[in-house]
């Protein structure tokens, strides 16, 4: 069993609330942060080798040393709670079971960076969570860690909390400011980047919520004892949302030592396939990294088992890899239909598209009328190559990673699953009433862990 | 108004626009539950910024909404994870059992049902948000079960 | 000497130009001119924020910088990119420019309805020269195109939102040049629309600009509308002393014989409205719509039309087509020619000159 930086706490009765949070060991990491430079606050999470977990993996304390410090210009901390990406769930667990773990992350972090007053953007449908950060913020306020003079440090930081009103693409950073700031989620065009910027065109740095809560750990362990968790680029733990057609879906976290295979069968974690059905498909970062088909998922082209960490995930590129992207782990049985849950995707994408710039704007619905096509059995073998081409015309070519966020399940879809598309297109009507199934995609000799 | 006062007072001086969000959050729950212009021209004028600056984030998120809903609205996910879990088959159910389409209110103002894309309950799915709280691992024996709870209230 | 030494080079498709620290790739290129000069549908250079959204302007950065030559990893926005000292930029160089190039176009021309011919732009639309530059023929779209309900706004803007590209320009106008935004970008994905939402008349003394800065036909003028099609109509240039602060009484008079069809403000080869003396020549809707006598205006001449156009090529004063610079770095390459124009149509013979023919030109002006 993996340790837990995040959630170990997360089962204790009452640690909701401030008075349990403290009594087991809570808000240590501000009185430590408190006694440093914010600069060595910064070292020590570069050290960390921690990496933004909303799903880039940018390196976080590389991050931060790119903030702006003009004098005389605030500075920002705002954290991304606007977690919409499908199949990942993992920040609304962790606020809505542990909000004081990212209310002292946020501490931490904003005096680090010099941020006196932050923000959390979360996401509107997200109602009751967040009262409770709300509720949160206020014990913390009553107990003297937000406000002026923070503790007798001298430091001075509020939070606020604001809700979005339905938009995934508010989850993109510069969108996210922009919605902050009471404005459609247009993303910006970069440069110039937030960290020079941002809020209200100050220095911003925005970061996930699992990410500002894994420097709690990092300043109370110290930067090199949370990198020897892990494995290579991959250190500390990562909080994985697992769905789909699995026995125990929820929020897990993972040392990411582990195999990817053993994630989906063991009794610790997603407990094997749901009724007793084989695994086809998976897509373990999130609905817009790269679909993988079982035997590609356990395996690495290279013959490697696969583990659930950054590089492995990666392994191949995206011709016979995916990505660790934010977490979400969505599981795919045998009687699932590729075209069809590829379809799906690129509903949402054409819904959540925000229609700034033209490929994505248009494209995006192109895809999803040729996949309603393919799907209701009304294809030609000339539509998969044309939603392949349209993809690959998305692709980089839009103006924030939206664009390839939508183009990449279809482009995955097609590249691992092209006879199940074409098996939609010589079965128009058989396409209606069944499923492919698994062919050869799916691991023949693996039988599911009892 | 308080309320929109301490909403503006967290944001720096001259930024109220940055409480357009929650103040029109505010407003839909205040006014019936959608935005019309007149509550829309009347937020504008709280923060000072025009009209059209409303109209244009109102019209973009899709929580807001700009057509008068029922009492009580399900809005249930449609998006793969859900999929994957039957999400398609509780949409069907619903809509036959309160003989509404996908977007539609029932005749006595009851109920409103829309599909809406990934709310971030993936493993809890099917589910659907009803005013601010989630309805999770639903079945056709759930949704029974909601709408008579929502009946019930009404009594 | 010292102004020399603060300039920057950058080579755009092996033609290096010296510039100003903090010109954009497109600046830059506009420098050069010709073909190396990327296609702009959003960006407008006297709108403030404007650029980035319509992705016709990508180009490859081959070198970032003398001091560090990498590559940049996706293709960038011309428009919005600054220069730096020793980048490398292929434009039409560059197979991976064309390839996404013809992309965009395809995408902005999926929803567009091909109501050229009763199209008050065609002859001047943006949209219609990119494709005819960068397009393809025919269509891989086979779904029903997406259409808006007509809107109101005035009594001298024509709303046609069906043909927008959703460049933004319009709302940058309203807010930059008039006191009063009623307008905006409602919605959003490929439902977006510009609108007022209330159906609310855009009145205001410079309103018309945005049919000037309007890439394509969702934004006409009324008083224009339906009247005669530009190519046989005449430019002169004329001025007025307007009373209307901040017009500048320059404007390009459209005629047929003395009858004044059409006022708008004077276009540059980028098809931009002009600067005088560093202040853009926006004018007033009294001069546009109001004034169409030719009593009332000093006219100058005729109008020297430099914009390279589909319809509009050897038609107008001096317009000359742009240097051919593909020649000279595309190894020989000759420019692709879609299609002869002359071969279906007597309209544009390049053997007449409009402004040789005395009065209005006549259709059978073209018939020798």
């Amino acid at each position: 069993m993996g340790r837990k930086l995040l959630l170990e706490k997360a089962g204790v009765e009452g640690i909701r609330f401030f008075e349990t949070y403290r009594r087991e060991g809570g808000y240590k990491s501000v009185e430590k942060a408190f006694k440093m430079q914010p600069s060595d606050i910064v070292e020590e999470v570069k050290k960390s080798g921690l990496r933004g977990r909303g799903g880039a993996g940018f390196p976080t304390g590389m991050k931060w040393s790119f903030l702006a410090k003009p004098e005389g210009v605030p500075r920002y901390l705002v954290v991304n709670a606007d977690e919409s990406e499908p199949g990942t769930f993992k920040d609304r667990y962790l606020m809505e079971f542990i909000p004081h773990l990212l209310i002292e992350g946020m501490i931490v972090s904003s005096f680090a960076l010099g941020s006196n007053t932050s923000y959390i953007y979360i996401r509107g449908e997200y109602d009751w969570v967040s009262d409770i950060l709300e509720e949160a913020i206020i014990e913390a306020r009553q107990h003297g860690w937000l406000g002026k003079n923070i503790q007798g440090s001298g430091f001075d930081c509020d939070i606020h909390v604001q809700r979005g009103a339905g938009a995934y693409i508010c989850g993109e950073e510069t969108a996210l400011l922009e919605s902050l700031e009471g404005k459609r989620g247009n993303p910006r065009i970069k440069p110039p980047f937030p960290a020079v910027k941002g809020l209200w065109g100050c220095p911003t740095v925005v970061n996930n919520v699992e990410t500002i809560a894994a420097v709690v750990p990092i300043i109370n362990e110290g930067g090199e004892a949370y990198a020897s968790i892990g494995v290579g680029k991959s250190t500390g733990t990562k909080l994985i949302s697992a769905c789909g057609n699995i026995n125990k879906p929820g929020v897990y976290e993972i040392d990411m030592t582990i195999s990817v295979e053993e994630f989906i069968y063991s009794e610790e974690y997603c407990g094997g396939i749901a009724n007793g059905k084989k695994l086809k498909a998976c897509i373990p970062g999130g609905s817009s990294v790269p679909i993988l088909p079982a035997n590609l998922l356990l395996t690495t082209a290279k013959g490697e088992k696969r583990m659930m960490n950054y590089e492995s995930l990666s392994d191949g590129g995206f011709a016979t890899g995916s990505m660790m992207g934010s977490g979400g782990f969505i599981v795919l049985d045998e009687d699932q239909c590729i075209v069809r849950h590829t379809y799906s995707l690129a509903r949402f994408y054409r819904h959540e598209s925000c229609g700034q710039c033209s490929p994505c704007r248009e494209g995006t619905g192109w895809m999803e009328k040729l996949l309603l096509k393919i799907e209701s059995g009304k294809g030609e073998m000339s539509d998969i190559d044309l939603l392949w081409d349209i993809q690959r015309k998305i692709e980089g070519n839009t103006i924030c990673p939206l664009g390839d966020a939508a183009a990449w399940p279809v482009a995955a879809a097609i590249r691992h699953f092209r006879d199940e598309f074409e098996w939609h297109v010589k079965n128009p009507e058989k396409c209606l009433t069944q499923n492919y199934g698994l062919a050869h995609y799916a691991d023949p000799i693996h039988v599911p862990v009892q | 108004m308080s309320r929109v006062n301490e909403i503006i007072s967290r944001y720096p001086d001259g930024k109220q626009k940055s409480a357009l969000l929650p103040v029109l959050h505010l407003a839909q729950v205040e006014f019936g539950g959608w935005l019309d212009v007149p509550t829309m021209d009347y937020v504008a004028s709280i923060l000072n910024i025009e009209p059209i600056e409303v109209y244009e984030v109102a019209s973009f998120y899709s929580m807001y909404n700009l057509k008068p809903v029922g009492k009580h609205v399900f809005e249930v996910c449609q998006t793969g994870p859900c999929m994957l879990r039957g999400s398609d088959d509780i949409i069907d159910y619903i809509k036959k059992k309160l003989n509404i389409s996908v977007g539609e209110t029932t005749a006595d103002g009851m109920f409103t049902l829309k599909t809406v894309e990934c709310l971030g309950a993936c493993g809890y799915a099917p589910m659907m948000q009803m005013g601010k709280t989630y309805r999770e691992h639903l079945t056709k024996e759930k949704v029974d079960a909601i709408i008579e709870e929502c009946r019930s209230k009404m009594n | 000497m010292q102004e020399e030494s603060k300039k920057i080079k950058v080579t755009i498709d092996n033609i290096t130009v010296d510039v100003e620290p903090g010109t954009t790739i497109l600046h830059a290129a506009r420098m050069i001119g010709g073909d190396v000069t990327p296609p702009a549908m959003c960006y407008y250079s006297k709108l403030e924020g404007s650029g980035g959204k319509c992705r016709t302007c990508l180009v490859e950065v081959a070198a970032g910088s003398a001091a560090d030559p990498r590559p940049m990893p996706k293709l960038v926005a011309s428009c919005r990119t600054g220069v730096m000292d020793g980048m490398v930029v292929k434009n039409i160089t560059s197979d991976k420019v064309a390839d996404a190039r013809a992309g965009v176009v395809e995408f902005l021309l999926l929803n567009h309805p091909l109501d050229c011919p009763i199209c008050d732009q065609a002859g001047e639309c943006h949209l219609q020269d990119l494709g005819y530059d960068h397009g393809k023929e025919g269509t891989r779209y086979e779904f029903k195109r997406r259409t808006f309900k007509k809107e109101d706004i005035g009594p001298y803007i024509q709303l046609h939102m069906t043909r927008c590209i959703l460049c933004y320009r319009c709302t940058y106008v309203a807010s930059q040049l008039t006191d009063k935004r009623v307008h905006g970008v409602i919605d959003r994905g490929d439902h977006a629309a510009i609108s007022t939402y209330i159906s609310k008349a855009i009145d205001n003394d410079f309103s018309g600009n945005m049919i000037d800065v309007c890439p394509v036909g969702a934004l006409t003028d009324k008083t224009f509308r339906f009247k005669n099609r530009v190519w046989f109509t005449k430019p002169v240039d004329a001025h007025r002393a307007c009373t209307t602060p901040g017009c500048c009484g320059k404007a390009t008079l459209w005629l047929r014989g003395d009858e004044v069809f059409r006022v708008t403000a004077r276009k540059d080869q980028w098809g931009e409205v002009q600067s005088y003396d560093g202040k853009t020549g926006w004018i007033c809707n009294t001069c546009r719509f109001e004034t169409k006598k030719t009593s009332s205006w000093t006219i100058e001449g005729l109008t020297e039309i430099s914009r390279h156009s589909v319809i509009g090529v050897n038609k107008y004063k001096k317009l000359e087509k742009p240097e051919e610079t593909v020649v000279k770095v595309m190894d020989g390459h000759k420019p692709k020619l879609l299609m002869d124009i002359h071969s279906v149509s007597d309209v544009n013979n390049p053997e007449i000159h409009l402004s040789d023919i005395n009065g209005p030109a006549h259709s059978n002006d073209f018939k020798k």
